[in-house]
């Protein structure tokens, strides 16, 4: 019996965890470049705006997916002119491109509210998704969870096997080092934030057309500051978000089925849980303190100038 | 001669906001020439052979390599003409691993297939010893520049730029090395060699070009010199060597080590094994060894920067010190120049006199019920730019914007300013020229003339025996016992800091 109620618990977990999954996978590229943007939320936002508005005009989730990876793009583009090339404070930056886009989602949204879209397609391979049980928890998902999934091996074997990826972390280490051999520092931070925005694009994307396809004011509620937190507690590895994002989507149900079932404890410490728990577990696995200095980007948040 | 040089620069000139760092500056480098290029602390040879490489533009001026006019628009062109360059400032990345790091800076082609093994070979063909796995951030200086040095050896460069290559090796170190460096000439590589250190361009180099204020004041061949003239065409002026006068070193102990025991916090550090030392008031004591000895780890517990387990295992003035911090070692009267400059010995971004007041604070009475004293803190600043003369224009630039034998000038200064009992500096002139180097050698043999007890640990033998009372070495943890200097001579030293016969060691308590 208790299996029923457990398969759409974890289905549903796999939803919450997947938009945190590209933000904070994305976001780990742009801050292992020495970039620290602040703007996460933003541009979650806009692209979940930008793919809820393409999924209502053209019924295609592909379609609107990509729309939601331009939003975030485009907004990282801002962010990306004004501290790369216009050397402006990375943080200051990145808060206001978060009230930029939770403003500006809210005036394109206005006349979205109440509309509604199906949702993504679940993958349905005949055959292997009536397995019971295995059948839905495998192969039971929309095309993104697959996508997500595939971003962070792809992210995590680019950051470390490959020269590109090694270039990005040179960047984010040590900019003055990687400008005298002759690396273009701008070009690498320019890709990396172009990458993240896009991720965090899809993220939001994946709200608003497949966890809950429809359009809500301020609907990423926080998400985007916890993908960010998600990066830090992770020392910057891919998995480890991955893992992060999990714990906090898992935590974030079973909270909500407890308060269900009534148990016997404050709604509101239940509603803490999640983020308590993430962040205890993340610090209790990076606890080494040396290895934890040699992962953080040396030149986080640090713009780089050519100087003399 | 009819042969092509490898390298002619005509005319270069290269202005930056009110300051002109090269002016009309010719040069010709020939195949398989080794070719000097010397001056004071910003004469501008920074400036010129950021040029060659790439890494800026000049105002005016032509670049011929081979006979035809180049003009690299960055280094990755530079090093596709044959370029090779070893900065003085090392373009690592503290978080990589040492094979990650050449591959960095070498052509994407030369990173394909087994490259840690080519590491490994070429480092052991130049007797340059590198563990590709290692990380930076566990190697020494002298371990670091070993990597700037394989790096470029990789790509088999036609000219190799040396930018103060020597000054944190051994004498054999630099003896291995010059041997590399006369093979490659030999196979017609050309290198350009940037040193203060004059007697060794006068063993190495075929001729010399000398700098001064940005311009080219003299053509020499070094052989035909002596350090001591080409160190005068440097300055423009005469040198003088530090003056010892006679002095009493049999004072009272002012810091005393005994039975120290440290294990090193690094990884792949060294632990300091059973070390005791007496420093006498009035007496300079030079530590000589190997960087990666344990140096750093020593320098770690004298600054207070890692405190011990057992309080009196370091005595300063008779008082158990193993567990004051820094600040209250600084209050005890102790002065402190560590071996890194911008990070340990200074904060890069903060202005000069900003830095005084850091260290300067209790002992030069810089603050008033928790208030920064600010005009007394610049009037501090300035009072070490002008006993030092520090080239600066004025004390509230930034420390990194100081040439880093400025900027060491201007942290002796302030350290030695503050009339403390008891002074350790690490690497006192690394990298600063001759001129200023005598200056801070003479300014801690005065020191000690003064009263003051004086460690310096250095790599540089030349200088530990022209200002030291006694030597002392260091070598895998374990000090040697101290020797006045007049019954040591250099070749005993570098003995002892190859590691042999360290006799009379007391053994391993283990």
């Amino acid at each position: 019996m208790s299996v029923d109620w457990l398969i759409p618990a974890i289905l549903t977990i796999v939803t919450a965890a997947t938009p945190l999954v590209f933000a904070a996978v994305g976001e780990t590229v742009v801050e292992k470049a020495g970039v620290l943007n602040l703007g996460v939320e933003g541009m979650m936002i806009m692209g979940a705006i930008a793919a809820f508005a393409t999924a209502v005009s053209t019924g295609s989730g592909f379609l609107a997916v990509i729309a939601g990876a331009g939003a975030g793009l485009l907004l990282a583009l801002i962010f990306g002119v004004l501290t790369v090339y216009f050397q402006s404070n990375q943080v200051a930056t990145g808060l206001a491109l978060t009230i930029f886009g939770l403003g500006l989602s809210a005036l394109i949204g206005h006349s979205y509210v109440g509309k509604t879209f199906e949702g993504l397609a679940k993958l349905d391979i005949p055959g292997l998704s009536d397995i019971p049980v295995i059948g839905p928890l495998i192969f039971g998902h929309d095309g993104l969870v697959y996508f997500s999934v595939i971003s962070v091996i792809i992210v995590a074997w680019f950051l470390n096997r490959t020269r590109a990826g090694l270039l990005v972390r040179a960047v984010g280490e040590n900019h003055d080092a990687a400008h005298s051999i002759g690396y273009s520092v701008t070009l690498v931070r320019m890709g990396a934030i172009l990458f993240g925005g896009a991720m965090a694009g899809v993220g939001g994307a994946y709200l608003s057309v497949a966890y809950t396809p429809l359009w809500v004011e301020n609907m990423t509620a926080g998400r985007g500051w916890i993908a960010l937190a998600l990066v830090v507690f992770a020392s910057w590895k891919p998995w480890r978000g991955f893992l992060g994002a999990y714990l906090f989507g898992g935590i974030t149900i079973i909270q909500l089925y407890a308060q269900g079932m009534g148990v016997e404890v404050s709604a509101q410490f239940l509603s803490m849980l999640p983020y308590l728990a993430t962040i205890l577990v993340l610090v209790v696995i990076s606890r080494d303190s040396a290895k934890a200095r040699v992962n953080a980007p040396a030149c986080l948040g640090k713009n780089f100038h050519v100087s003399v | 001669m009819a042969e092509t040089p490898r390298l002619e620069l005509i005319g270069i000139t290269k202005a930056y906001p009110g300051v002109v760092a090269n002016n009309n500056v010719s040069l010709k480098v020939m195949p398989g020439e080794i070719h000097a290029l010397l001056g004071e602390n910003g004469a501008g040879k920074s400036t010129l052979v950021k040029f060659i490489y790439g890494v800026q533009k000049a105002d005016t001026g032509r670049m011929l390599w081979e006979g035809e006019e180049v003009r690299p628009a960055n280094p990755n062109a530079a090093r596709k003409l044959g370029i090779g360059m070893v900065f003085q400032h090392f373009s690592l990345f503290d978080a990589m691993t040492v094979e990650e790091n050449i591959s960095l800076g070498i052509s994407p082609e030369l990173t394909k297939g087994d490259l840690a093994g080519r590491i490994r070979e070429v480092s052991a063909q130049y007797g340059l010893p590198l563990d590709p796995d290692r990380y930076v951030h566990t190697l020494s200086v002298g371990e670091r520049q070993r990597i700037e040095v394989v790096r470029c050896l990789l790509q088999d460069p036609q000219l190799l730029i040396m930018d103060e290559p020597t000054s944190v090796l051994t004498p054999q170190e630099v003896e291995e090395l010059f041997k590399t460096l006369r093979r490659l000439s030999e196979e017609g590589v050309s290198i350009l060699y940037i040193s203060h250190k004059l007697e060794e361009i006068k063993a190495l180099c075929h001729t010399a070009t000398i700098m001064r204020m940005g311009e080219v004041v003299v053509e020499c061949i070094p052989e035909n010199e002596t350090a001591r003239s080409m160190a005068e065409m440097m300055m423009g002026e005469n040198l003088v060597s530090p003056e010892r006068a006679e002095r009493h070193t049999d004072g009272q102990v002012k810091l005393e080590l005994s039975n120290l025991n440290v294990v090193s916090a690094h990884q792949h550090g060294t632990e300091l094994k059973n070390i005791n030392l007496q420093l006498r008031a009035g007496e300079v004591l030079g530590v000589a060894g190997i960087a990666g000895n344990g140096q750093r780890e020593l320098m770690e517990v004298l600054t207070g920067e890692v405190l011990l387990d057992e309080p009196a295992s370091i005595r300063i003035d008779r008082v158990s010190a193993g567990r004051m911090d820094p600040i209250a070692r600084r209050g005890a009267g102790v002065g402190l120049i560590p071996e890194e400059r911008l990070g340990h010995g200074a904060v890069p971004e903060m202005s000069l006199w900003e830095n005084a007041f850091l260290s300067g604070a209790t002992r030069m009475g810089l603050q008033k019920n928790g208030f920064i004293q600010v005009a007394a803190s610049n009037a501090f600043a300035e009072k070490v730019v002008d006993e030092f003369r520090v080239k600066t224009t004025g004390v509230s630039h930034a420390a990194n914007s100081l040439s880093g034998g400025n900027l060491q000038k201007f942290i002796v200064g302030r350290e030695i300013m503050q009339n403390p009992g008891v002074i350790v500096a690490l690497q006192p002139t690394w990298g600063v020229d001759a001129g200023s180097a005598a200056a801070i050698r003479q300014a801690l043999i005065d020191l000690a003339s003064r009263g003051a007890a004086v460690l310096a640990v250095s790599q540089d033998l030349e200088e530990l025996f022209e200002i030291s009372d006694r030597i002392a070495v260091i070598c895998e943890g374990r000090m040697s016992e101290a020797r006045p200097v007049e019954n040591v001579t250099v070749e005993e030293i570098g003995l002892l800091m190859a590691g042999i016969g360290l006799e009379g060691e007391p053994a391993d308590a283990a």
